[in-house]
């Protein structure tokens, strides 16, 4: 960890006068392993490192700052030079802008995670092997019905990251993960029906193999004999992993880059109820259950819980240093950054909605008909956080008497992200941290248009 | 708007001599040697040197320049069924030892035995560009991205926001393995890409269009960078006036060049042999049998010089090849790579990609292509009472086991009565594979190409999607209107 603070500091401490420099420096080791018909079928090992440095040339007090960036795969002495002497060159060619600036240290002190296991390097190679075969059996003999099971993957990763700059900020972080995950195949006759399974955690031991493939094959064969409905408007139920994912792309329009820069519907938008009042959303890194939990922000500064929404009220929205700047505002401490080769903006890590007082099955007696959504697609093709347009691919099942009824395929569903907010119906109690960006629970929505036959 | 830029000349990167190799045949031959001492059936080294630039303008100023680098090499060791795979960014003899010893921990009998592994001779491949984008100076890429700004704003006062990006890369390949190839590639790829944002009353929609050709900077000597800033600012301003798509199952017309996706998405990742060999498509044991409308004849060919999915070799050292798979609407044939040919006992088709030195190949596509017909387009609309016209296509997916897939709109008009009329807000279409082919009842002779990005099992690579203005009789859009 510290030599990796030491590079950070070393390309740091070489920023010419009137210069600012920010080093990102990361390395990480991670393994794969894939399963298929009894066999490893890929074993993957690798560990990687690189270096991304930000140079901003001019006074604060000038004209307007200019950034540059380079990032290199490797931490060779030689290829940190070039870096340096690349971000510096392409810093000479932006255009001058008084709101671009490194990250300040704004005084507040990191939430004290522990993210990284010490069991991790414990797990053998072996060990990592017989959990993603264990799988690939579990789920094939899970059911009559299970035809095949088109992979089952055991993966980990360590990561550790240091970050340095000449406005002073001086960050380490490290990590680990490891995930188990499952696609299953039911069929009948000349039908397929597909469902997938996973778990997630810091390392080996704290993952659920059942659960993923009880999943999977619950998930496949529940689809079977699923047929078109007619078109109509209908209450539609997501299921956790679906909201984890709309509540991903939603956070694209609470960036606070997008609103200054008017490229979310939210712009202009501050105070006014636009969701239900059980609509409370917050992004809270320094929550531990989260899978995007995070000490330090993609520029060092400490993460914080961030509330966006309060009760159908929109509160606020996440900046990075110049995003906020441009904004009139501070950084809520929500830089994200894409590894090394990438450069910080605004975004979430931890979105949760505040529980309501169902369940999933509350909720469905509560709905009594509609549809439940079990899974989505098309969503980046078919969601506009500019305009709030919404159409995705669904599959799931009908929701008849306030229970799960015949399962459903090749529909859509389509609304506006707006009308969405405002019809939401019921937040489930049922949050489930998932990997990405966001927790998963049941949430109902009312008054969608369902595309069918 | 006034910008100034420093008249500093850009200092270009060294690419080094074009002949000399990234990794020695003589270290190669070692590494590849050591890789199969515990045994094995094959082993290679995949090395790669990867450079790229990049510009973004965004909110009239040009945020940021970037630079990145990135060498290393994959090391494959295939024991039966097993794959062991390890990457290095150490390219010595070393480094590539290490991660010969890593990959090979799959051979698991523990015998050390001496292998003898001998290359056929080296045939360098020159960068397939004509002005290499790292000897063009940073200024000149500016320019293109201030003058998109300008004429996207020109084209209306609505238009309240532009991104311009401008991304260049070169990327050389080194593929050697014991069955017998040595293979080098060295792909120039140049991009532009324009993202408006337009404001009414109704709200605000965006608009995008983008070049990306496997070229070099002569790219914009070829296309006009105003037109498509024209473009992208016309569909952002279109859609202002635009209204809920239809809900339910109607007629569509596809305009030629709109995108292709239908056909990546409905058969083309069906028909990459890994799902076949794990009977995971739609599409398994087809081959002969009608699965789409005569009309439909279906290509993949990487060795179309300049399109976006276009390479000398792919990522397992194999040349690009022509393959056709649906010949008048009968499967002939799927997409192979090295791995899944080998367990059917036959060649790889040239489609085993990877994103980088630091993944394994796979069955990809390259550019994918419906072969032109005969009609008139402005016949096969005059010829469609009523249903949607489909300008441009978003992106799309596609689950190969069910051959369920969405693809999405960007511009879309109603027709009604034989006429394009109303704009249409984006929607996604949602169709079945082997229903959607057999729907196609007109193909026309307005044939063209577009670029993308395709995304499988975490990796990204370049692909190119073509297609003629075509009709699908009935397939399921999801708009808001009743």
């Amino acid at each position: 960890m510290s030599e990796l603070l030491d590079l950070a500091r070393s390309v740091v401490d070489r920023a010419r006068p009137g210069e600012g420099v920010e080093a990102y420096v990361a390395r990480g080791h991670d393994t794969d392993v894939r399963a298929f018909a009894g066999e490893v079928e890929q074993l993957a090992s690798a560990s990687s490192a690189g270096i991304g440095v930000r140079v901003v040339l001019g006074a604060e007090d000038g004209e307007g700052r200019r950034v540059g960036f380079a990032w290199a795969g490797s931490l060779d002495p030689g290829v940190v030079d070039a870096v340096l002497a690349d971000a510096r060159d392409n810093a000479a060619y932006a255009t001058p802008d008084p709101h671009v600036a490194l990250a300040q240290p704004d005084g507040i002190e990191p939430a004290e995670l522990d993210l990284w296991d010490p069991d991790f390097s414990a797990v053998s190679t072996g060990e990592k092997v017989r959990m993603a075969l264990e799988l690939e059996q579990m789920v094939r003999g899970a059911h009559p019905r299970v035809r095949q099971v088109e992979s089952a993957d055991y993966g980990d990763a360590s990561v550790e990251v240091a970050l340095a700059s000449t406005t002073g900020i001086r960050a380490t972080t490290r990590r680990t993960s490891a995930y188990v995950s499952v696609s299953a195949i039911a069929g009948d006759g000349e039908e397929s029906q597909t469902g997938s399974g996973f778990s997630v955690g810091r390392a080996a031991p704290a993952l659920d193999l059942e659960r993923a493939g009880k999943d999977a094959v619950m998930r496949a064969v529940r689809l079977l004999g699923a047929g078109k409905v007619r078109s109509g408007r209908f209450t539609l139920v997501f299921d956790p992993r679906v909201v984890a994912t709309l509540l991903s792309v939603l956070s694209s329009a609470l960036s606070g880059e997008a609103v200054v820069k008017g490229r979310s519907f939210f712009a202009g938008r501050l105070g006014e109820e636009v969701a239900t009042g059980i609509v409370t959303l917050a992004d809270d890194p320094t929550d531990p259950r989260a899978y995007g939990a995070a000490a330090f922000d993609g520029e060092g500064l400490a993460c914080r819980r961030n509330v966006l929404i309060d009760g159908g009220v929109l509160e606020g929205f996440v900046y990075d240093s110049v995003s906020a700047r441009r904004a009139g505002t501070v950084s809520t401490g929500s830089a994200v950054r894409g590894g090394y080769a990438g450069t910080p903006g605004a975004g979430c890590r931890a979105l949760a909605l505040s529980p309501g007082e169902l369940d999933q099955s509350g909720i469905l007696a509560a709905v009594g008909d509609g549809v439940y959504v079990q899974s989505v697609t098309g969503v980046h093709s078919g969601v506009s956080t500019v305009s709030g347009d919404f159409s995705v691919g669904a599959e799931g099942l009908m929701i008849r008497a306030g229970a799960l009824a015949e399962p459903v395929r090749e529909v859509t569903v389509a609304s506006t992200l707006q009308r969405m907010l405002q019809s939401v119906l019921h937040v489930g109690r049922d949050v489930e941290w998932l990997p990405g960006a966001a927790a998963g629970q049941t949430v109902a929505v009312g008054d969608m248009q369902l595309s069918g036959s | 708007m006034a910008v100034t830029i420093p008249p500093v000349p850009a200092t270009p990167s060294s690419p080094g001599p074009a002949d000399a190799p990234l990794v020695e045949p003589s270290v190669v031959e070692h590494v590849l040697a050591a890789a199969l001492r515990r045994g094995g059936d094959m082993a290679e080294i995949f090395a790669e040197d990867r450079q790229v630039s990049g510009a973004s303008l965004d909110d009239r100023k040009v945020e940021e320049l970037s630079s990145g680098r990135e060498r290393g090499a994959g090391v494959r060791v295939v024991v039966g069924d097993t794959t062991g795979f390890a990457h290095t960014a150490d390219l010595s003899e070393t480094g590539l030892l290490r991660a010969a010893e890593a990959a090979a921990a799959v051979a698991r009998d523990g015998g050390d035995r001496t292998r003898v592994v001998a290359l056929p001779a080296r045939r360098g491949r020159p960068p397939r560009a004509e002005v290499l984008p790292s000897t063009v100076a940073k200024a000149t890429k500016l320019e293109l991205l201030l003058r998109a700004d300008d004429i996207a704003r020109a084209t209306g006062g609505e238009i309240t926001q532009v991104q311009v990006g401008y991304g260049d890369s070169r990327r050389r390949v080194l593929v050697a393995s014991t069955d017998g190839v040595l293979a080098e590639d060295d792909q120039v790829r140049t991009r532009l890409s324009v993202v408006c944002v337009a404001s009414g009353d109704t709200g605000m929609q965006t608009g995008y269009e983008s070049v990306a050709r496997t070229v070099g900077f002569e790219l914009f000597d070829e296309v006009d960078v105003d037109e498509i800033a024209r473009v992208a600012a016309r569909r952002a301003l279109g859609k202002l006036a635009a209204r809920p798509a239809p809900s339910g199952e109607v007629p569509v017309v596809l305009a030629g060049g709109s995108g292709g996706i239908l056909f990546h998405e409905a058969c083309g990742h069906g028909l990459e042999a890994d799902h076949i060999v794990k009977d995971s498509s739609v599409y398994v044991g087809r081959v002969g049998e009608q699965v789409a409308s005569p009309l439909v004849t279906l290509v993949d060919d990487g060795t179309i010089t300049g399109e976006w999915g276009n390479y000398a070799v792919d990522d397992e050292g194999r040349p690009a090849a022509r393959n056709v798979l649906i010949d008048h609407g009968v499967l002939t044939d799927y997409m192979w790579d090295w791995l899944r040919a080998r367990k059917q006992g036959r060649q790889s088709s040239g489609n085993g990609r990877r994103q980088s030195y630091q993944h394994l190949p796979m069955v990809r596509m390259t550019n994918t292509f419906l072969m032109a017909g005969t009609e008139d387009p402005d016949e096969i609309v005059a010829q469609t009472p009523s249903g949607v016209y489909v300008a441009k296509l978003g992106g799309g997916q596609v689950n190969t086991a069910t051959g369920d897939f969405v693809f999405g709109t960007t511009e879309a008009y109603l027709i009604e009565h034989g006429r394009i009329t109303e704009p249409l807000r984006d929607a996604n279409l949602i169709g079945n594979g082997p229903e959607v082919l057999r729907r196609i009842d007109a193909v026309a002779d307005d044939f063209s190409m577009t670029p993308g990005t395709c995304g499988k099992d975490g990796q990204s690579v370049p692909v190119g999607c073509g297609q003629a203005t075509l009709r699908i009789t009935g397939v399921t859009i999801g708009g808001t209107a009743a």
